[in-house]
């Protein structure tokens, strides 16, 4: 009896097969590029445009920008190929067509913005057109620590001039009760995630420093980094923990209230509900290590005790 | 003409898309506060109106934004679902096919249960059955785990139902297949639900509907044939205050045929 109900939706259920399938092809994918993409003219694709009705690139339209956005929650950048391979089909002609359609209805309706990252292989990311906010009614998303340390380190890179070599990141990280090799509560194998995942996801870049035995790396901002991050919100963030930095200070100078409240060793956990988190996961304190590793000038004070370090 | 988008639609669709569910008051904060933020012109009480904005544009997307209540606490959530056929689009990035196939048994086991649970040994015994590809007992276990955690499925004491969010997803679905699972007072689906013991009534109703229905009845019967209904009566949630809105009629039919329903 569901057998019949069932065989009536088989026919839809088509595309959603070959978007499952699709997802868990990525790593494949590049190898099989159709080399005879070239563009068509634009009498061609508006030939290509009239033989078809108005509901079946409406469709294909639906279908890529779903593909899009699927593709999108993994952060992972989407390359023409796979959507001409995939979803496309006997449609490329009108690919750029289609293109500039998704683009637009992911500008109006979404807030979002397809941008080519690689011009060469075609590949592109998905950007937030819409600025970050703090909404504070939606619950953390578990998302949201993994940016955190994203952030701290994309911090430090930039204030460092844009180069930071591994072992400062891990040296900073420690401080941070990170370890490199230990699994983290949070992030799990933290080695794996800030030179695998944020590697692939374009917010890192990941090289090889020449000429060094035994073989050193550094970090850079990756590329989606660069589109996605205002470096002048960055900044601004960076004075705002210097600031607030500045006032612990001076309570530690003037009253070392602080101090009396919190066990000697490790963070007190209560220390979380006082502190803004100024971005999830981070915590003044965690700040502060950040600030002196950037200034280490002044990483001498005794501000450390303050601050439970 | 469907109305324009603004920004502040734009930032209630990202973040509906970052939760996939949300109960209506979270809903009705957000709104407030994306109109805020974009300076858009904030209307209280006009959230369903709002979110019908967004959904004229994502209609050709396969997308929307769908009210449900939930049959634990009988609130109403509203989630983005996929229309564009019955499977699991969204999930295919999350998950292989083997392990979308324990989901879709997993289902269909707990639909076809008279209490809406599947215990995990029930689920752990399904994997064995799957036909894509072999699934491990350890495996399965995980896909669990990950299925509770995307809120898929919910636990508790060890056995499994539909989440409010597959619920509200997977409503045609439900309907079309399993026509009888309908909520005799709020004509929602009902996958978890007190059912009369008269066999030739066997109506069904969700606990919290049961709630209201029967507040303050110290001998409650049951609407459809009056027999006496003899399952425990939950304690109504303080904010149940009004009747969750009627579903919108589906293409299969309404009516919950009430004698000699043959389930399936």
């Amino acid at each position: 009896m569901s057998q019949k109900k069932r065989t009536s939706s088989q026919k839809s259920q088509a595309p959603s097969n070959r978007l499952s399938q699709v997802a868990r092809n990525e790593a494949v994918d590049s190898d099989e590029e159709d080399v005879s993409l070239t563009e068509p003219s634009t009498s061609q694709v508006q030939q290509s445009l009239a033989r078809l009705t108005v509901a079946q690139v409406d469709r294909k339209m639906a279908e890529v920008l779903q593909f899009i956005l699927i593709k999108d929650q993994k952060k992972m950048p989407i390359k023409r190929a796979d959507i001409v391979k995939h979803v496309l089909k006997e449609y490329k002609t009108i690919y750029s067509e289609i293109l500039k359609r998704v683009d637009r209805t992911l500008g109006q309706v979404f807030g979002m913005k397809l941008v080519e990252i690689d011009t060469k292989n075609h590949t592109y990311v998905l950007i937030n057109k819409l600025e970050p906010v703090e909404l504070n009614i939606t619950d953390m998303h578990t998302g949201s620590s993994k940016t955190g340390l994203l952030f701290v380190i994309l911090a430090v890179i930039f204030m460092k001039g844009g180069i930071v070599k591994e072992s400062i990141i891990w040296n900073m990280l420690k401080k941070l009760k990170v370890k490199c090799g230990e699994k983290h509560d949070d992030f799990g194998d933290v080695k794996k995630l800030i030179t695998e995942e944020f590697v692939r996801q374009r917010y890192l870049e990941y090289a090889r420093v020449p000429h060094t035995d035994p073989i050193e790396y550094e970090f850079r901002w990756g590329l989606r980094a660069e589109k996605e991050l205002s470096k002048m919100k960055l900044l601004e963030l960076v004075s705002e923990i210097v600031k607030n930095w500045c006032q612990l200070y001076a309570v530690g100078v003037f009253g070392g209230s602080c101090r009396n409240k919190t066990p000697a060793h490790g963070r007190p956990s209560g220390k979380k509900q006082n502190k803004q988190s100024l971005v999830p996961g981070v915590v003044l304190s965690d700040a502060f290590v950040f600030f002196t590793l950037c200034y280490p000038e002044y990483s001498c004070l005794s501000l450390r005790y303050i601050l439970f370090l | 003409m469907p109305k324009d988008l603004t920004e502040s639609h734009r930032r209630f669709l990202q973040e509906m898309m970052k939760c996939g569910i949300m109960d209506v008051s979270k809903c009705n904060s957000l709104y407030k506060k994306c109109c805020e933020i974009h300076k858009a012109n904030y209307v209280p009480d006009k959230l369903d109106d709002f979110v019908n904005e967004i959904n004229t544009p994502l209609q050709p997307m396969f997308m929307h934004i769908r009210c449900g209540m939930s049959e634990e606490d009988g609130q109403q959530y509203y989630a983005l679902v996929n229309l564009a056929d019955t499977e699991i689009t969204r999930m295919a990035t999350d998950y292989s096919d083997n392990e979308l196939e324990l989901f879709r048994k997993a289902m269909d086991f707990i639909l076809d249960s008279d209490n809406g649970l599947a215990s995990s040994t029930d689920i752990l015994n399904l994997a064995d059955t799957v036909q894509t590809k072999k699934m491990k007992k350890k495996d399965a276990e995980q896909v669990l785990q990950r299925l509770v955690q995307n809120k898929w499925l919910c636990e508790k004491n060890g056995e499994y139902s539909l989440s409010t969010r597959c619920i509200i997803e997977m409503e045609p679905y439900i309907r079309n297949v399993y026509q009888d699972s309908v909520c005799n007072i709020c004509h929602n689906v009902a996958v978890q639900s007190q059912m009369c013991e008269n066999p030739l009534c066997g109506i069904r109703m969700h606990f919290p509907c049961v709630a209201r229905v029967f507040r303050g009845q110290p001998e409650p019967h049951c609407p459809a044939c009056k027999d006496f209904w003899p399952h425990e009566i939950p304690e109504l949630n303080i904010s149940q205050s009004q009747l969750p809105a009627p579903s919108q009629p589906g293409p299969s039919n309404e009516k919950a045929s009430r004698y000699g329903r043959p389930r399936r």
